[in-house]
């Protein structure tokens, strides 16, 4: 089984230098995409290869490219962007690629920069990934001195700039257009849409911001093509996919699988099959803004169609498991109140909506439910959902409340039947 | 008034940038790694630098965690209270962290040495339940680990 994205990495050892990187095949890709393709092909490439957006929404790649305005006469500078923002709850997939390969995500944007005729790039890092930052500086400085950054790349013609921005908080930063906000140096609140930022981003320019996975595949989409691509999966979309599992089982961690496996296999053999003394009960597959899933859909094959056929999403492909000692309720207010905490307050519905769904929850786990909340809170999930609020903060929040209420509806019945929390 | 060092640290991210107010937080970052947190005082020498006004600096300073508008103590001790970390006892620590410190979460110990402070996913959820101190990240945390790690920084 290949698996391109991390071959390189070592755990708990250093990142490959740029030396190492070159000779294990390195930045043979940029070589081959500024001195010897137009951008038009290698968007064209891109798109035929199938690559959805990894971090999360599962857009096409290079579809969201082929908006960039090309041409002399467009507005300049263009911009590409990094979004290493990585910060929903359960998802530590792009920790893995950016501490173990930083020079494989500088060469996918060194290429994805070209195919949109950016000049200026910058990697948007959370302030929690110390190390990541202290290994990308370095790895961008080796860039430089190589001229795979910079002025005139490799004698190509093509010049690009390429900056680390480290984050202050807030999980609105992930959200695209709070991003650019918060890279302008404001609030990361977000911005309505459209226009698209691909037409008018940061400062209005023309901006592409992809996640750390979908960029780190670039550079092996133009060394091995299409069809090498789409073989790695076991379904329609294309390549692989770092799957990651947490909450108790035997080996909790972040594996490189062909896009598609099952949550049976990533949950029984890659994660070891849960804790002793503990039983499965339900996850949550794609961090915390995800719908959860419950024992029949375990062989529910991992890629974006066939989670969203069976009422949830592949998000961020990292699951967080839900087991029998652990409360449910609980667990559902654990992530509203994280989303309420997170709510930016730009619109009305998310800043009072989330807050009321989230004491409500606190209440009904404390034993001081009543049994109308239930209906409150399913109201909320409809209030809450897809095109009342200004982005995806709010309905996200409301994919796991639905979920919870349908498949351990009975627990939260319990809670307020008894009056208390039953796991307590 | 900002000290040299300080100057001289955000004008060199200004070169990163189209316009001035895009280093407002990195300047933010940069007076509190100086001064411990970042005072009226310091929004104002902030305002200057990049001709915003105190209210706009302010408005950003209040929006991102990571930048403090209160003293806080000498280590600030960040636990993570998101879901990976909860189900994996998140409760049983916290509770154990503000008995050996005897405060509460958002408080700072009387002797001015740590500050508690709860914050969203580390990224860790692997090693969970995790915690960060200033730049160092612990994981797989329980009783003894954690007295190890107040044992540490209190020298």
């Amino acid at each position: 089984m290949e698996k391109p994205l991390t071959k390189n990495i070592r755990l708990n050892e250093e990142p490959l230098s740029l030396k190492g990187y070159e000779k294990a095949g390195g930045y043979q890709a940029v070589r081959k995409a500024v001195l010897g393709m137009t951008p038009d092909e290698i968007v064209k490439l891109v798109k035929d290869s199938g690559l959805r957006g990894r971090g999360g929404a599962g857009f096409p790649t290079g579809q969201k490219w082929s908006f960039v305005p090309m041409g002399e006469n467009v507005q300049r500078p263009k911009y590409l962007i990094a979004n290493a923002d990585e910060m929903e709850p359960g998802t530590f997939k792009d920790r893995l690629l950016l501490e173990g390969d930083p020079h494989q995500l500088i060469e996918g944007m060194v290429i994805s920069a070209y195919a949109i005729q950016a000049d200026i790039a910058y990697i948007f890092l959370r302030w929690a990934y110390k190390l990541a930052a202290l290994r990308l500086e370095k790895a961008i400085a080796e860039a430089y001195q190589n001229n795979y950054l910079g002025k005139n790349i490799l004698g190509s013609g093509y010049s690009l700039e390429l900056h680390l921005h480290i984050g202050a908080g807030r999980y609105m930063c992930g959200e695209e257009t709070s991003l650019l906000n918060s890279l302008e140096g404001k609030r990361a609140t977000p911005r309505a849409k459209p226009p698209f930022p691909q037409v008018c981003g940061l400062w209005g320019r023309p901006t592409i911001a992809n996640n750390v996975e979908t960029l780190c595949n670039i550079a092996h989409i133009i060394n091995n093509g299409t069809e090498w691509f789409k073989g790695l999966s076991y379904t329609e979309d294309g390549g692989t996919k770092i799957y990651g599992v947490s909450g108790k089982v035997k080996k909790p961690g972040a594996w490189e699988l062909p896009m598609g496996t099952t949550i049976r296999e990533i949950l029984e053999e890659h994660a070891g099959g849960m804790y002793p003394g503990f039983k499965f009960r339900g996850l949550i597959p794609g961090g915390a803004s995800t719908e959860f899933l419950v024992e029949e859909h375990l062989d529910v094959k991992m890629d974006f169609d066939s989670v969203q056929k069976v009422g949830s999403r592949l998000g961020t492909g990292n699951m967080i498991i839900l087991d029998d000692k652990t409360c449910p309720v609980g667990m559902v207010n654990n992530l509203e109140q994280f989303f309420a905490r997170e709510s930016c307050g730009w619109c009305t519905p998310c800043r009072e909506g989330l807050p009321w769904v989230a004491k409500t929850l606190q209440a009904i786990e404390e034993g001081g439910g009543e049994p109308e909340d239930i209906e409150m809170l399913e109201s909320h999930t409809r209030l809450l959902g897809p095109g009342h609020t200004f982005c995806a903060l709010a309905p996200g929040a409301m994919e796991p409340l639905q979920s919870a209420l349908k498949y351990f509806e009975e627990d939260f019945k319990k809670h307020i039947r008894e009056k208390k929390c039953p796991w307590k | 008034m900002l000290i040299d060092a300080e100057r001289q640290e955000i004008m060199a991210e200004l070169q990163k940038y189209e316009q001035k107010q895009a280093a407002c937080i990195e300047a933010l970052k940069i007076l509190q790694k100086h001064r411990g947190w970042v005072s009226d005082e310091g929004i104002q020498d902030i305002a200057e630098l990049l001709e915003l006004t105190p209210d706009e600096v302010d408005n950003v300073a209040t929006f991102y965690n990571l930048i403090f508008r209160k003293p806080v103590g000498k280590h600030v001790i960040m636990i993570c209270d998101s879901v990976s970390c909860w189900v994996m006892g998140y409760d049983f620590i916290r509770g154990h962290l503000t008995a050996r410190l005897g405060i509460n979460l958002g408080e700072t110990t009387a002797d001015g040495q740590f500050t508690l402070l709860p914050v969203a996913c580390l990224g860790a959820c692997d090693k969970a339940p995790a915690l960060m101190v200033g730049n160092e990240l612990y994981t797989y945390l329980d009783e003894e680990k954690i007295d190890e790690i107040l044992n540490k920084y209190r020298g």
